[in-house]
């Protein structure tokens, strides 16, 4: 048996959980899933879950789940998956399992396989695709040293519209018997920063520049290709990391997600959690010296050259 | 405050990936190696945490001997002394052999804080700081861009901390957790320092305890094959001088895309 842990938040599901579902899927071939979901008060979200009857539903459902904290996580997983068994569980590579899967599969000294792109094969002798080296080059891994196999699904590799529906599934109440005191975190409402003065996803056009701008002063390169395009700016983390333009500027995972009409990117290398803001975009251009660079596989059109001279030559010619 | 801040060395972002014959790691040979970027960032708090609170900033890494050049490097920007983990065996470890590793040298330690970076740019697993966590039977919190202390100690408690934790789509979150604990930094959590001449020479003098890794580590997983990734899209790369390029493009995008 596969199985899969689902997301919610305030009883909303994270989307990326019927990625996850898909990728678990692949990896089952005839092999069952099952689904667990952990939080309190989420009956909408595990009938939404078995509707779907992609597998039967298991609730942890608990006031110490109220809000998420790893550890209360950790200790509540932990149980399903030893009654359980599974072969593999699978998560969605998000922040919050960023967060408490490496501490979940340390504890059951299980092999943990992160931010995986590809499923190679089913069952125990299934291989995954996961990214080194910021996307430079993919890494076919083999766990060793048994199951269960710990795998999380990289955002967006994997098409939650390609999941396989069947009837109704069950959904079924497991016991939780946490200990308030083994949960250390005490977690705050979540925020936002003051709200930002610029609605990028309302751009229809945006040029966003990366590090190879190499320094502020070379910001207006960029500045002038925006204003030639009647675009608007935006940037990858490190440059608002630099203070060099304002984070409300970021694209990415962790900044703003943006689906214009045209997405220009100067010197961006293309790193996941900056594609995952921008590849809905319509048209992809990428300027870049590195003819490798991963964003050239998300670009509808490429050039490969110095930004500092193909920058000033499309503005050149937009100008003409 | 006795703080240790982890840093792995990582081959630099100018890198263009060479495999080894056998094609499960890189060639080594010709790599040029910096510091990890969010362990700088990670060395940067730390070295604030203790100009606040007072104590000492100990590097941790494992690695083979070129290791030693980010240890120098940390040490020139401020860090007290270093534990090096060395073994020609953890350039390729996964996050669970680092970790033991990291572990059973900072076992004796007990520091108050451990930091680490979210994610190495090497390997990329974004999970040795947590698996340290466990295996030092510390709490922990992930994705941080800011940290304070309260030294205050009560009821046996060596202080606590609250840190703001990142979350998806520009959303973040307040969670506070005794002392000792450890915590993953974010890029951007602080604005770096660089090393000034004085820095380069103190930190000549600077110790390093060099540590042997310990038996009975098993690697949790193994890379069968390193490859180009496949490409998803077929991208239409333009040619030509700067000049004809960004007329093609222009043109490309008017005509085809529409999207001016
Ligand atoms: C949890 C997490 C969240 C993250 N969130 C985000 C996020 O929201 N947004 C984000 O962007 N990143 C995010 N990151 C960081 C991300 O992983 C990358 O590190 C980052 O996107 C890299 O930015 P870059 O492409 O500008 O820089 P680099 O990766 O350094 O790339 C620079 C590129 O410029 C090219 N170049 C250099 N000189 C020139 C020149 N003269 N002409 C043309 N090209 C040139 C190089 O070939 C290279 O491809 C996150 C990381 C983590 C772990
Ligand atoms: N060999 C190592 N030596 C020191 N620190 C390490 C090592 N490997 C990983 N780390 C730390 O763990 C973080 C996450 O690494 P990873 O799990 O590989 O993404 C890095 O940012 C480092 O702070």
């Amino acid at each position: 048996m596969i199985l899969v842990v689902a997301e919610q938040r305030d009883g909303t599901l994270n989307r990326a959980t019927w990625e996850a579902l898909v990728a678990a899927q692949a990896l089952a071939g005839a092999d069952e899933v099952a689904v667990v979901i952990a939080g309190s008060g989420i009956d909408a979200v595990a009938q939404e879950l078995a509707a779907a009857g992609a597998g039967d539903v298991v609730v942890l459902d608990d006031v110490a789940l109220k809000t998420y904290t790893p550890d209360a996580w950790v200790i509540a997983l932990r149980a399903v998956i030893e009654q359980s068994a599974p072969s593999h569980v699978v998560f969605a590579h998000t922040y919050q399992t960023r967060d408490f899967a490496p501490a979940l599969a340390a504890r059951l000294r299980k092999p943990l396989i992160t931010d995986v792109t590809a499923v190679n094969g089913t069952g125990a002798s299934a291989t995954f695709t996961r990214p080194m080296f910021q996307g430079k080059l993919a890494a076919e891994v083999k766990p060793a040293g048994g199951g269960p196999v710990f795998v999380t699904i990289q955002i967006g590799a994997f098409r939650a519209d390609r999941l396989q529906k069947g009837s109704v599934a069950s959904v079924t109440k497991a016991p939780v018997s946490l200990d308030a005191s083994a949960i250390r975190q005490t977690p705050e409402a979540p925020f936002q920063e003051a709200k930002a003065a610029v609605d990028l996803s309302q751009a229809p056009r945006i040029v966003a520049v990366g590090r190879g701008i190499k320094s502020q002063e070379n910001l207006p390169v960029a500045e002038k290709l925006a204003k030639a395009l009647g675009a608007e700016l935006a940037a990858s983390r490190p440059i608002c990391d630099n203070g060099w333009l304002p984070m409300e500027r970021q694209i990415g995972s962790s900044g703003q997600t943006v689906a214009p009409k045209l997405y220009v990117a100067l010197g961006i290398s293309g790193a996941i959690q900056h594609l995952v803001g921008m590849k809905g975009s319509r048209t992809i251009v990428a300027i870049n010296k590195d003819a490798d660079a991963p964003i050239f596989e998300v670009a509808d059109y490429g050039i490969v050259g110095d930004l500092f001279e193909i920058a000033p030559a499309l503005v050149a010619e937009l100008e003409k | 405050m006795k703080i240790a801040v982890c840093i792995k060395q990582v081959p630099t972002r100018e890198w263009q990936p060479r495999l080894r014959d056998d094609k499960t790691w890189i060639r080594e040979a010709d790599v040029s190696y910096e510091m990890n970027e969010p362990d700088a960032y990670a060395l940067e708090e730390a070295l604030r945490l203790r100009e606040k609170h007072g104590g000492e900033v100990v590097v941790c890494s494992a690695g083979p001997a070129r290791v030693q050049q980010v240890i120098r490097e940390a040490l020139a920007r401020g860090a007290d002394r270093a534990i090096h983990v060395e073994d020609d065996s953890l350039a390729a470890a996964d996050a669970f052999v680092s970790a033991g590793a990291l572990a059973s040298a900072m076992a004796d330690e007990t520091f108050d804080l451990v930091l680490t970076g979210l994610q190495s740019d090497d390997q990329g697993h974004g999970q040795t700081g947590v698996v340290l966590a466990e295996r030092l039977g510390i709490p922990h919190s992930t994705i941080i861009m800011e940290v304070q202390i309260d030294p205050s100690t009560s009821s046996g408690q060596a202080g606590s901390l609250r840190v703001k934790r990142e979350l998806e789509g520009g959303w973040f979150q307040w969670i506070a957790m005794p002392l000792p604990a450890l915590l993953t930094i974010q890029s951007g959590i602080n604005q770096l320092r660089y090393a000034t001449l004085k820095g380069i020479m103190a930190a000549k003098k600077k110790e390093i305890r060099k540590a042997s890794l310990p038996a009975g580590l098993q690697p949790s997983q193994q890379i069968v094959a390193l490859a180009m990734p496949a490409r998803s899209k077929q991208t239409h790369l333009i040619g030509g001088s700067a000049g004809e390029a960004a007329k093609e493009l222009v043109r490309l995008l008017r005509d085809e895309a529409r999207a001016l």
